[in-house]
């Protein structure tokens, strides 16, 4: 039996089908990284697989038991880190472990906070507030935050995507070396072949969108540890590379499509008492800004 | 620092004087004129001690048949009495009733020197009465804060919570204080002497709450979804979700909402002394308005206006404190 199964799910929000028919089974341990283009549907099938949303039809299911909903079991670190901005590095691990272990003494919660903190390397960081740190600083609290709950599955939403080269490739030997040590199974999310390659076990590609599925999966036989210097002139990492690239590139010779994306941030403009607010949102700065992107 | 200076201090300075300037030039002064001769006048001012040489300093003074009351205060306090039976008072100027910056300094002084005295249920030191107002105003900020801040959070939470209650909102927000005040009277009619008190009380809070309400439904509507996935993935119960994530996330809109709040009960304090009559600094405003010193209504403004400043100013800094953590 597969350690994570999904079977047929399907999701649409509106009219607007974003996954169709997504059959994917991973094992026990195994590192899975899927990578796709930008909107297609990647956080919502993460998403799917953590329970924060319901398949339309379809299921997920963890060794057997089909997911309902959210659960620390599904340990997931979200694109864009979400730690709570008025919690220091501490508090914001603190308050997951003292959630989910709260069987165990407070000393021993606390040299367990203690432990992932220095795992990610920012033990002299540890009272500083999210503004106070730096992106890459973010996305390790946020890796730490969910490591140390120690869920049997670890879904990475692109948890590099917005660091710049050197940073990233710095927390994905991090990440690689956690893997090594802990063993968990992983899916990571990505939209770099590179990253994909360094770290999976299996590549599994998104195809586009509308009802956007899983392509077929490439497996990665590389010798671990990997090393990125060393990878770039190895064979079997062109070769894959090459099948991968090509296979995400294949999904868009048949057509060029423009993707339209609704920008929202999180900021939102404060009430102006004297208009009538009947069933009014909140209203944001970029309430009606939208991106279109050709796709070439 | 020095066009730091020069903004924050010099400018606002200028636009004080520039107002105290014309303030005084379109308000009245008082002033004496005579309404009997001059000879009668010197004649009676000579026989007084020294007498000659009084009325040799006076008489060139009084040349236009009238001396401003400032002038009055300079002589001689026997001079002044023997002579004052032969003048008429009266004020002249733009607004004549309108009393000048010097006339409200003079007349408010005993009430700032001494800012603590208990002269009379209705002459205080100002200090003592703004505190009166001050201590009413907290009692029915906290009443509005307790109730405003539940009833946003379930506008925030339940759209249906909102559907059924906000046009109510809507309905009652833009009521005035003074239009509640009888209401209020009406309601605590039974409570006995205490009655004005809760009227007030009752005031305050119903008019101080709306934008704490509002404030905070907005803010739990704009927290944002990635923090409540957090606490989802957590599996936090719903009192950890609203304790640890909820509120934390929404301080920044509450306290938005708390300083406009203050803001409002402290409009509403002084409607509600006025119709009330209790000592406090809007009370004492109208009782020197029924008094006919005009001088002290000014003064109350002022003191008003100034308290009000002060308590926008300490909630903006607790506020900027909340934002700057988000
Ligand atoms: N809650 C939602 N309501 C409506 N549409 C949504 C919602 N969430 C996602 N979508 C749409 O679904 C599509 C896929 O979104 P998703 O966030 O899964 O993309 P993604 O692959 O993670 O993109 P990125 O790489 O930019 O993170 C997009 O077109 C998006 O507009
Ligand atoms: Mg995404």
């Amino acid at each position: 039996m597969a350690f994570l199964e999904l079977k047929n799910v399907s999701k649409s929000f509106g009219s607007h089908s974003v996954l169709s028919g997504v059959n994917l089974s991973i094992a026990d341990g195994e590192f899975v990284a899927i990578v796709g283009y930008s909107g297609q549907g990647k956080t919502t099938l993460i998403s799917l697989i953590a329970g924060l949303i319901k398949p339309d039809s379809g299921e997920v299911s963890l060794e057997g038991d089909i997911v309902t909903g959210p659960g620390p079991d599904r340990g997931l670190v979200f694109q864009n880190y979400s730690l709570l901005p008025w919690l220091s590095v501490y508090e914001n691990i603190a308050l997951a472990v003292d959630q989910v272990f709260p069987q165990w003494d407070a000393a021993r919660r606390r040299t367990h906070v203690d432990k992932y903190i220095a795992m990610v390397k920012l033990s002299h960081a540890k009272d500083r507030l999210p503004k106070q740190l730096s992106g890459g600083m973010r996305q390790r609290v946020s890796v730490a935050r969910t490591l140390a709950i120690n869920p049997r599955i670890l879904l990475l939403d692109e948890p590099l995507g917005a660091l710049d080269a050197l940073t990233r490739a710095t927390l994905q030997d991090e990440i690689a070396s956690i893997w090594q040590t802990e063993r968990k199974t992983v899916i990571l999310i990505t939209n770099s072949v590179d990253e994909a390659l360094l770290l999976a076990d299996r590549i599994i590609p998104l195809t586009i969108g509308p009802g956007a599925t899983l392509g077929e999966s490439v497996p990665v036989s590389l010798a671990r540890p990997r090393d990125r210097t060393a990878l770039n002139h190895d064979p079997e990492f062109k070769r894959l590379r090459a099948l991968v690239t090509n296979q995400l590139l294949g999904f868009n010779a048949s057509r060029k499509t423009s993707v339209t994306k609704k920008l929202i941030r999180p900021e939102i403009l404060p009430e102006d008492l004297d208009a009538p607010r009947v069933n009014r949102p909140p209203r944001r700065p970029d309430e009606e800004k939208r991106e279109s992107i050709q796709i070439a | 620092m020095n066009k730091f200076k020069f903004d924050w201090l010099i400018l606002p300075v200028v636009g004080v004087l520039i107002i105290l300037a014309a303030w005084h030039i379109v308000g009245g002064k008082k002033v004496y004129s005579l309404t009997t001769g001059m000879a009668e006048l010197g004649t009676t001012v000579a026989a007084l001690p020294e007498g000659e040489a009084q009325w040799k300093a006076l008489a060139p003074k009084l040349k236009s048949g009238e001396i401003e009351a400032t002038e009055t205060k300079r002589l001689r306090p026997d001079v002044w009495e023997a002579i004052s039976s032969s003048f008429e008072e009266k004020r002249i100027g733009l607004i004549p009733d309108l009393p000048n910056v010097v006339e409200t300094w003079d007349s408010s002084k005993p009430y700032i020197v001494d800012p603590w005295a208990k002269r009379g249920e209705m002459d205080q030191g100002i200090l003592r009465f703004t505190w009166y107002s001050l201590v009413l105003v907290a009692q029915g900020y906290a009443i509005a804060l307790i109730i405003g801040v539940p009833v946003g959070f379930f506008l925030g939470l339940s759209p249906t919570f909102t559907k059924m209650f906000d046009p109510l909102i809507q309905v009652l927000r833009p009521v005035s204080p003074l239009a509640w005040l009888p209401l209020g009277l009406v309601l605590f009619m039974r409570a006995g002497p205490e009655a004005g008190t809760y009227a007030a009380l009752f005031t305050i809070a119903l008019c101080g709450m709306w934008p704490t309400v509002l404030n905070t439904a907005v803010g739990v509507r704009a927290v944002p979804q990635d923090y409540l996935n957090v606490g989802r993935v957590l599996k936090l119960s719903r009192w950890k979700m609203l304790t640890k994530i909820l509120i934390p996330a929404t301080l920044p809109y509450m306290f938005t909402g708390f300083r406009l709040s203050l803001g409002i009960a402290w409009l509403a304090i002084v409607a509600a002394e006025m119709l009330t009559g209790r000592p406090g600094a809007g009370g004492f405003l109208w009782q020197e308005y029924n008094a006919l010193i005009y001088e002290h209504i000014i003064f109350s403004i002022l003191t008003i206006g100034i308290v009000g400043l002060i308590l926008d100013r300490l909630m903006s800094l607790v506020e900027a404190r909340f934002k700057a953590i988000s």
